[in-house]
Order: C-alpha cells, then structure tokens, then sequence
C-alpha cells in the first residue's frame, strides 16, 4: 500500500475550499442522516407487516397490514427524494471545488516565476491542474459520503440489532470484521504483482512512444515487423503478469461475500433457535426476517469503509500534488509605486549583471552594456553561451542575482512587469501558436486591432500570401501541432504579431532561423523599417544580419569577450574573426 | 474476442452458477421458517444452516473460477488488439500519419485500451450476473406463487426501462463532458507552453478569463450530467420498495385465503431485495461500461482507417535502364489540402548521379523525395525507380533500395549498434565503423568510452542536434542503398564537417545515386543536377553555373548566402 503522510496542513488547506460550501454540506449531512435512519426503519416495518400473517390463513388483519405497506410506500418514495436530493448537492459541492481548485491553480501559473515552468515538465504541471484535482475532489467528497453514511449506517443497525435481540447483534457484531481482515490480506498480497503490472505496462508505453511516435522513420526502414516483434514480447509479459494482478485482486469481493454469506447463515441459525426456544417472545418470525435483511445491509458499508479510507488517503495524496503547485512561491509582485513604463526611448543600460539558474554555476558574471535609443545590438555566440539568458534578464522572466539593468534610467525592477514586457516586441526561434484562428493568433497583442490592420500587419511579414490560401483564411483555426502551417509559417505569424503592435524596443532571439534566405530578406526588410528608431536585440547567425548591427556581442561561456563593429572587430582578430574565418573555410573546399 | 471464447463462455457460465445458488437462499430460508421453526424443529434448522454454509462454499468456488477465466478472457482479448492495432498502425502509410496526428494513436494505444480491458473484464464478471438475478429472482418467484409474482413481471420492466433511460439520455452527455475537459487540458498546455510569449504580451488577465469560461463550461455540463444521472439509485430504490409493498400486501390475502405461507411471503421479499441490490452494482458498473464503449470505439476507428497505400507482393520485371529515378509529370495533393502541393513534377536522374534539391519553405523540396520512397503516392503522374512505377513494387523491396535521412534526426532507445542495425540487419562492427566514418561521426563515437555499446536515450537526448544527424546518416549508409536521400540532414553541421561529409558520399564505391535537399547553395553548389522548387513547381534544372544564368529564384538564394553573407 502506498504510504501517504497525512499532512495536517494539507487537511487544513482542504477545509479552506470545503468551507465555502459549509451549508450546503451540512444539509448534504442532515439528509444522509435521515436517509440511513428511514433505510433502517423500512424493514422492522415490513417486519411487522409479516408478523401479522403468522397465523396462517383466515387471521390476518388486512387494514392493519394495508397501513403498515402504505407507511413502507411513502417512506421508500421520501427516501428516494432525499436521496436524490443529496446527491445533487454533493455534486454541486464537488464539481464547484474542482473549478474553484482549478481557477486557482491556473491563477497561480499566470504568475510564477519562469524558473518554475522551465524546471518542471509540463506533463506533471498539466496533470495537476486536470486529473489530480478530479480524483481529489472525487475522491474526497465521494469518500466523505461514503465514510459518513457508511458509519452511521454501521451505527444505525447495531442499534437497530441491539434493540430486537441483543444475542444476534452479538453474531452480527463479532463476525462481520472478518471479512475486513480478508481483503486486508488479499490487498497486501496482491500489491507487488500490481506493482509488476505497472512496470511493464510503462516498459510497452515506453515502446509505443517511440515506435508509433516516430513511425515514419520505423516505416523508411522497412523496421516494421521488428517493431511489432518487440512490442509482442513486452505484450505477452504484460499479459502475463496482469492476468495474475486482476485475478488476485478480484478475490476481494468474492470472498468477503462469503464471509458475509456465513455470518448470513449464523444469523438464520441463532434467529431460529431464538425464536423457537423463546416461542416466538424474545424474537417474532418478522423480527428475523428484519434482521436478515441488516445482515445483508450491514455487510455492504462494513467492506466500503476500508475502501473509502484509501481511497481518502489517495484524494489527500493528490490535494498535496496540487497545492505543492498553488502554494509555490509566485512572482515578486510588483512594487505599489512601481512606474508604468510609457513613451520609452529605449536607453538600455546593464551595470555589473551577475546572474545564474543554479547557485553552483555561474553563467554570466560582471555583465556591462551601454545602449543608447535606436541603436541595433546583435549577439554572437556559440550555442549555451548565455544569448537566451541575456534575452530572460532583459524581459525580466528573470531577475539579475547582481547588479542591474536599467530602462531609460529607471531601474527594471521599480517598473510594472505588464509594461516592461510589452515595451518589447519579442519574436522567439521556438514559434508558440495558440488553439484559435490566424487572426485572433496574430492579434494576441492587441485584441482590438481591426481586420485591415491584422492583414495590413501579415503583408508586412509576408504572411497574408500563405495565409490567403489556407482553407478559411484569417479564419483557420491552427495550433502548435497543427499540420496546416510548417515551422517557416509559423515563424512568419509570429513576425506578423510584432508589426501588429510595433512595440518601441525589439528582441528578435532567431526569429527567421526557419524561413528560407529569400524570404527572410523580404522579412529583413520589413524589420529593418521596423528597427529605424527602436531599440533592438537580435540573435542570429546569419551574417548580412550581425554586419548591420550597430554593436555586435561577442559572447562566450556568459562573458561579453568582445564588443564592437564588424570592421572593428574583424581587425581585431579575435573570437569573432574567429568564427567568421570558419565560415569561408568551408567554402574552400568546394 | 477470438481465441478466448473458452473463457469468455466458462466464465459467465460459472458465474450464473454462483447466481442460480445465491437464488435457492431464500427458498432455504423459506423452509426454515414454515417447517423448522413451525415445528421447532430445531436438528431441521442446523441442516438448513448448514445447506446455506454449503451453497455459500459452492458459490465461492464458482466465482474464484468465473473471475479466473474473466481476468484470462479480458487481458487475453487486449493484448490481442493491441497487438493487431500495434500492427495495423505500422501499416499505416504517412497520408493516415498526418490525418490522425501520432499523439492521438499513442493515447489509444495506451488509456484507451486499459479502459475497454477493464471494461471486457467486468462486463464478463458482473455484467451477466445482474441481468440473471433479476431474471431468475422473477422465474423463482413464479415458482413459489404465480399472482404474487406478477408484481415482478410489472416491477421489472419498469426498471429496466429507468436504468436503460437514463443510461441513453447521459451517454451523449458524458461525451460532451469529456470534450469541455479536453478543453481545460488545452488551455493549461497551451500556457505553459507559451508562458513567455504571453508574458510579453501581458495577456495573463485574458488567459485567466479563457480558463475559467472553460472551467464553467464544464462544471455546468458536468452539474446536467450529474442531475440525470443521480435519478437511478432514488428511482430504482423507490421502485423496488413501493413493489415489495404491493407483494407483501398480495401476499397477506393469500395468506389470509390459505394460499401461501409466512415463510413464503419472506422469500418473495428476499428475492425483491435481491433485485435492488443487483440493480444498484449494474447502476455503478454501467459508468464504468459505458466509458469503456467509448474508449473502444476510439480504438475502433483506428482500425478502420485503411491504408492509402497498398502493397504490391509481386516482384515486378527488371527493365534495363540506366534511368534510376524518374519523375513523369507527377502531382502530389496531401489529403484535405484544397491545393496540390507539387505541379507537374517532370525530370529524371540517371545512376550515379548527385541531385540538388533548392527551394524556399513550403516549396515542396519533402514532398518531392517523399514520392521517390512512395511515402505518398502521386494524385497524377507516375514516379519510377529504375524504370518500373514505384506502384508496382512492393513496398519493402523499394524502400530497401532506398536509404533516407529525414529532416529530423530521430533515433531510438537502445545502443549505437542497435541503431545503426536499422539499416542493416547483419552488419559487422567494421561495417558500421565504416558507415559512421564515412558519416563524419567516428569521433563522436570515439569521444564515448563504450563505444558502439553507447546507449543512446530515448529521443536520443544525450546526443547533440549534429551528433543525431550524423549517426541517422550513418544508419542510412549501412543499407548500402541505390538511392541514398539526405533531407536537409547537415543542417546542424558546420560547412567544413558538411563539405567533408558530401566528399566522403561521392566518394562511396557502390556510387549511389544521392539526393541533397538543402537551403544552402553551397551544399548543392557540386551537384551534377540542381532542382529549383518554388510553390510546388519546378523552376529552374541545371547546373550550379547555369542556373544561375537563367533562373531568376536560384539567383535570388544565391546572392542571399554568398556575397559575403553566408552564416555564422
């Protein structure tokens, strides 16, 4: 079994969500409470109604028996409301929590820190924020309900069994247990094989993910039939081990059901006895009827209790997973006086930066850069060498460990994030495009923009063309995997965003790495009209975009080594001459 | 269900078994009381009791073998279909890849089939179970007395048709529920994903409004769906209750005319119990069933996608030629595309010769060799490989003529030589040290101490972009193939590790003839033919030299890298 601490804090922060809907739960509470009580009533009832035909023929008395069945009738349709009644706010109760958890989880991941999301894999955080919270709340309302009537199901008869005849409530009372016990132990037993199961079953996704993830490459190779003779041999392990799993844990119910069965024919035979040795005084033939039918009832919360309470430990387990999430420390919220950057000139300074992700790497270090509104920086590098870093930093997705960096002299953390952000237009080699149309796509930055504006933006990046022959034009709805657009495209509808916005600094991190040469200098064009008069940031390879450059970085393993013009820096012959000798040499060899 | 039908049959069958005996516990029951306590006769009641400790150890043994052969049954029947749909999808041609998407095939693969497994298995176990208790309560009622039972013959309808109700009216709408979680999923994925881009937007407010329209959406659906389905347990409750009413009250005049006894009348009651707790386990299980229908049904549909491309088993007659590929006026139109993504399509090559394929995104450069391997199949015009119509090969034969190198480098879980295997099944280690030499890879391979024993990860993670590149190009030499196709596969190279790779390739004894799809001119600037693609058509075909005489778009991409404007 899985060992889940049962944090009080966790508990605490459960009832915080709970609270919201304390009337509803304690009239969810008021009507579980009657409904076991009347359930109960019902057979002592017809107990009697039995009682009355002991007699045999011509001595019953029929109007006593007619409203004893009526009293049965109406009871059993007020059960049934109540029920229904019940259920419906526990629904209503468990399915609120699930949005309220929900809305406060995705709250939460609008505002922490990027460090969060990058050292987390999405799977886990999606599956936190979908399943965990569903099986938390089902699990926890369902298992409360359950938990709850179930106990005082328990309750109920025992008294219920007390009150006819002390002897057989003694028979009921001491043997039921034992059915806990056997599924306890088959429960034990049988953990390891699931454990078995699970493994395997992770060794065959493992299998899938890869073969039916990559098919068309298995398919270039003729590979198939090695592939499917792979996966045949985990199959059959997997088939093995599962039929062993399954079939020991579907012993539980059955032999609980034969011990119940047992304590059924104690029952009879203790009631007999009783009724024939007290000659029908201390137990009526109605009676033991009523008590039969608790033996039977009794059984049922009796083995649910110790489902429920694993199945509680398990909604607690994931309420934790989810509150590890919603209890993550966000963002530094914005300072009250901090000033909402406007009219920026794009006057960058970066005095002394020191910054990395761990504390036992240091990735840039004494970091100094001097901007001045308009100017074109390029940032040269081999891969790692901190371009991205740099790009995190000025964002702010960031924040420096030393030193600071500055906006038109303020610095960047006395300034609103919303406005810093959206002073830069960011384009990023790795496109992002959301669940919606090209439109609603390309105005992400501003809602507002009109139709001719939207398409005006696309022209300017070349788009509108690809964009015009797409099933539904504007209109297409596309996604990140969405066949429709290729990686060039998808590229070039992000581009189209910036020229919506034209926001007054740029940070193009190999924005065109996926667009031919012949539109990329299209594109250049376009941005090179854009980069008039604005700050901005580029991250490239390509040559004809660094020669432009007003300052080119040289970075290398976080440090700025060299800093100037192409020709400056080519006569130096340095680093960057360096990488721009390599070039030519592999054209020598044509 | 084929091949367990042994099982699938023993277990149901020893499962009514166990029912018909849970069936005769009110009858002993009944005889207790009208002739053991009656007559206090207290040895007959011992027998009784003992006959119902007997029919509760029969009961037992029958289940345990009924859950046995359902479990055999159940896990048998999935890893068949998954073995059948493992292998339908490995005959799945590239049209049926893109249209399905491979992540959804994943999820079927795995979630889906777990759920229709545990849904056979319970259908097996529990399914026919609740159908034969009602059933046999009702036959064993008529055997006791024929007007009582009567009220079952009505009861019993009724029922049925509350639980059948409510099970048709909440299908669609678990459904529905479903989607609108689908959505919730989305959203979240998407933001993760894009958690930079709409930071730099500053779109979080709408984000969060996005989200929660879509938790509201599903809790309203959810909230309709649990409405409805919440009726059965209070209906089906009532039902029975209000039933045993009117049966005991029938009772009472037949026992007040002399008809039946007590003891009778209890039995009856107990057999209507029976049916409540029955109707309650078949109410719960229904969900469970009915997701699992679902979830088979998505299964289904990957099954009844049919391969766009079928194979040939007849080995077609050699033609003597010296053509290797040839184009004739092929198109190429991808499935739900209004436009054809290649045009008249029209060139051939000869053996031995270096193709360059040029052209800018989306012009068709993938599509074009996709065809030579019949990954796709041409909407007009043929394509051959050594003068026969790729149609007419079948598809392993052509495929092993050919070895290409995708533009994604992808490679498997396990060691080098595993992977490099791929190509070709027999190879010795020198053989494979000389295709990774010839890959420009031998030092990547000489940089790991356990060299070809090197086990690359999933994904082939602990590999560099340009490290996966070259073993893919590699794997591809070991076929030692006719047709060797490089899909822009030195893009993560460096020019002087990419020339050294193209001089190694033209330097092969067995003379492939090579196809180089690329965006940089210098790559192809050598070939002996270059293909200018733009929007789907050729353009330009010519040398290096010609072309850039007389094809306007050559120039264009030329200037645009050299002129001193090349990478860094």
């Amino acid at each position: 079994m899985k060992k889940s601490k049962l944090k009080l804090s966790t508990i605490k922060q459960v009832l915080k969500y709970v609270k919201r809907y304390t009337p509803l739960l304690i009239l969810s509470i008021l009507f579980a409470t009657a409904t076991v009580a009347l359930t109960l009533y019902i057979p002592i009832v017809i107990g009697q109604a039995i009682d009355l035909l002991a007699n045999g023929a011509g001595t019953v008395d029929r109007s006593a028996v007619w409203n004893l069945l009526l009293r049965v009738g109406i009871i059993a349709v007020i059960i049934g409301l109540l029920q229904w009644i019940m259920s419906n706010i526990n629904n209503k109760i468990t399915y609120n929590i699930v949005r309220d958890v929900r809305n406060e989880a995705f709250d939460k991941l609008q505002g922490l820190p990027l460090k969060y999301i990058d050292s987390n894999s999405y799977g886990g955080i999606v599956s936190r924020i979908v399943s965990d919270v569903d099986q938390f709340a089902d699990g926890l309302l369902m298992g409360f309900t359950q938990l709850f009537t179930g106990v005082i199901t328990v309750l109920g008869t025992i008294i219920f069994l007390i009150l006819i005849n002390f002897k057989i409530a003694l028979v009921v009372v001491l043997l039921t247990p034992l059915s806990l016990f056997v599924a306890n132990f088959i429960a034990k037993k049988t953990y390891s094989m699931f454990h078995e199961q699970s493994k395997t079953r992770a060794e065959q996704t493992a299998i899938i993910d890869e073969m039916v993830g990559n098919l068309k490459v298995v398919k270039a190779f003729s590979h198939e039939d090695e592939a499917i003779e792979e996966f045949d041999e985990v199959n059959g392990r997997l088939q093995k081990c599962s039929v062993k799993a399954i079939f020991f844990s579907s012993l539980v119910n059955p032999t609980t059901r034969f011990v119940n069965a047992l304590v059924y024919a104690a029952t009879a035979l203790v009631g007999a006895f009783t009724v024939i040795g007290s000659g029908g005084l201390a137990l009526s033939v109605g009676a033991l009827s009523s008590v039969l039918s608790y033996a039977t009832q009794y059984a049922k919360p009796f083995n649910e209790i110790s489902g429920v309470v694993s199945e509680l430990q398990n909604a607690l387990a994931c309420a934790d997973r989810i509150f590890e999430l919603i209890n993550e420390k966000s963002e530094e919220p914005d300072a009250s006086d901090a000033i909402c950057l406007t009219d920026v000139n794009g006057n960058i300074s970066l005095q002394d930066v020191f910054f990395s992700y761990t504390d036992e790497q240091r990735l840039i270090e004494s970091l100094s850069l001097d901007v001045s509104h308009g100017q074109r920086i390029a940032i040269v590098g081999p891969t790692g060498c901190g371009k991205t870093t740099l790009i995190n930093l000025l964002m702010r997705f960031y924040d420096v460990k030393g030193g600071s960096i500055s906006v038109d002299g303020t610095d960047i953390r006395d300034i609103t994030r919303a406005s810093l952000r959206e002073s830069y237009g960011m384009v990023l080699q790795e496109t992002w495009i959301r669940h919606a149309s090209i439109k609603d796509n390309i105005a992400i930055g501003n809602p507002n923009a009109s139709d001719e504006e939207i398409i005006q933006a696309a022209r300017l990046s070349h788009a509108h063309s690809f964009i015009k022959r797409l099933p539904n034009g504007y209109d297409t709805i596309v996604s990140e995997d969405s066949s429709l657009l290729s990686q060039g495209q998808k590229q070039l509808l992000c581009i189209a965003r910036i020229m919506l916005c034209l926001p007054p600094m740029l940070i193009l991190d190999e924005a065109t790495s996926s667009i031919d040469t012949r539109t990329e200098i299209k594109i250049q064009e376009a941005f090179a009209l854009m980069m008039k008069n604005r700050t901005s940031f580029i991250v490239a390879h390509r040559l004809s975009t660094i020669r432009e450059a007003d300052i080119i970085l040289v970075m290398k393993s976080g440090k700025i080594i060299e800093q100037g013009s192409h020709d400056e820096l080519l006569a130096k012959k340095g680093f960057y001459y360096e990488l721009y000798h390599s070039q030519f040499e592999g054209y020598g060899e044509n | 269900m084929k091949g367990y039908i042994k099982e699938s049959i023993i277990s149901p069958f020893f499962k009514l078994l166990e029912a018909s005996f849970e069936l005769f516990v009110p009858l002993v029951v009944a005889s207790i009381i009208d002739i053991g306590i009656a007559n206090k006769d207290k040895d007959f009641v011992v027998q009784r009791c003992l006959i119902l400790v007997a029919l509760a150890v029969i009961g037992l043994c029958c289940t345990l073998l009924a859950q046995y052969y359902a479990a055999k049954a159940a896990v048998g029947f999935s890893t068949k279909v998954k073995h059948s749909l493992f292998s339908h999808i490995q005959s799945l041609s590239y049209t049926e890849i893109d249209t399905l998407g491979t992540s959804t095939m994943i999820t079927r693969m795995t979630s889906d089939m777990n759920q229709v497994q545990s849904g056979v298995n319970l259908t097996l176990r529990l399914f026919m179970r609740s159908p034969f208790i009602v059933f046999g309560a009702m036959i064993m009622a008529f055997t006791i007395d024929v007007s009582s039972a009567l009220v079952f013959a009505v009861a019993i309808p009724v029922l049925g048709l509350v639980v059948f109700g409510i099970m048709c009216a909440t299908i669609p709408l678990h459904k529905r529920v479903q989607a609108k979680l689908d959505r919730v999923l989305g959203i979240t994925r998407e933001n993760l994903t894009g958690a930079r881009v709409i930071r730099a937007f500053a779109n979080e407010e709408n984000e969060r409004q996005e989200f929660r329209n879509a938790t509201s959406e599903l809790n309203f659906a959810q909230k309709f769906v649990g409405k409805i389905s919440v009726i059965m347990n209070p209906a089906t409750y009532a039902i029975v209750n209000i039933a045993i009413s009117i049966l005991i009250w029938q009772g009472a005049i037949r026992v007040d005319m002399g008809d039946l006894t007590q003891g009778q009348v209890i039995a009856l009651y107990n057999y209507m119990s029976q049916i409540l707790v029955e109707l309650i386990k078949l109410a719960n299980l229904i969900v469970t069933i009915t997701k699992a229908v679902a979830c088979g049904n998505r299964v289904q549909a990957v099954f009844e996608i049919e391969p766009s491309i079928t194979d040939n088993s007849t080995i077609p007659e050699p033609v003597k030629t010296d053509i290797s590929v040839e184009f004739r006026h092929a198109y190429l139109r991808y499935a739900g595309a209004s436009e054809t993504s290649l045009d008249d399509i029209d060139f051939s090559v000869k053996r031995g010769e270096v193709v360059g394929i040029i052209g800018g995104t989306g012009s068709g450069k993938t599509s074009l060799i996709n065809l030579i391997s019949r990954f796709y199949d041409a909407c007009d015009g043929e394509v051959l490989v050594d003068g026969v119509n790729v149609k007419s090969y079948p598809t392993e034969l052509l495929r092993s003529k050919i070895g290409v190198v995708p533009q994604r480098a992808v490679l498997f879980s396990g060691s080098i030589r595993e992977n490099m295997k791929w190509g070709n099944e027999g190879a010795t280690d020198e053989e494979i040290i000389e295709a990774i030499t010839t890959a420009q890879a031998l030092d990547v391979l000489e940089s790991k101490p356990q060299g070809l024993d090197f086990v690359i990860e999933q994904g082939g993670k602990n590999l560099s972009g340009g490290q996966r590149q070259r073993f893919t190009i590699a794997r591809a030499l070991l076929k030692r193939p006719e047709i060797l196709i490089l899909d822009d596969s030195a893009s993560a190279l460096d020019y002087a590790t990419d020339a050294r790779l193209r001089a190694s390739i033209a330097g092969l004894d067995y003379k492939p003839t090579v196809f180089i799809v690329s965006q940089r001119t210098a790559s192809i600037a050598n070939a002996d033919k270059i293909v200018v693609l733009d929007d789907g058509a050729i353009v330009g075909i010519g040398a290096h030299e010609e072309l850039l005489d007389s094809c306007l778009v050559y120039r264009e991409i030329y200037n645009s890298q050299f002129k001193g404007e090349g990478e860094i």
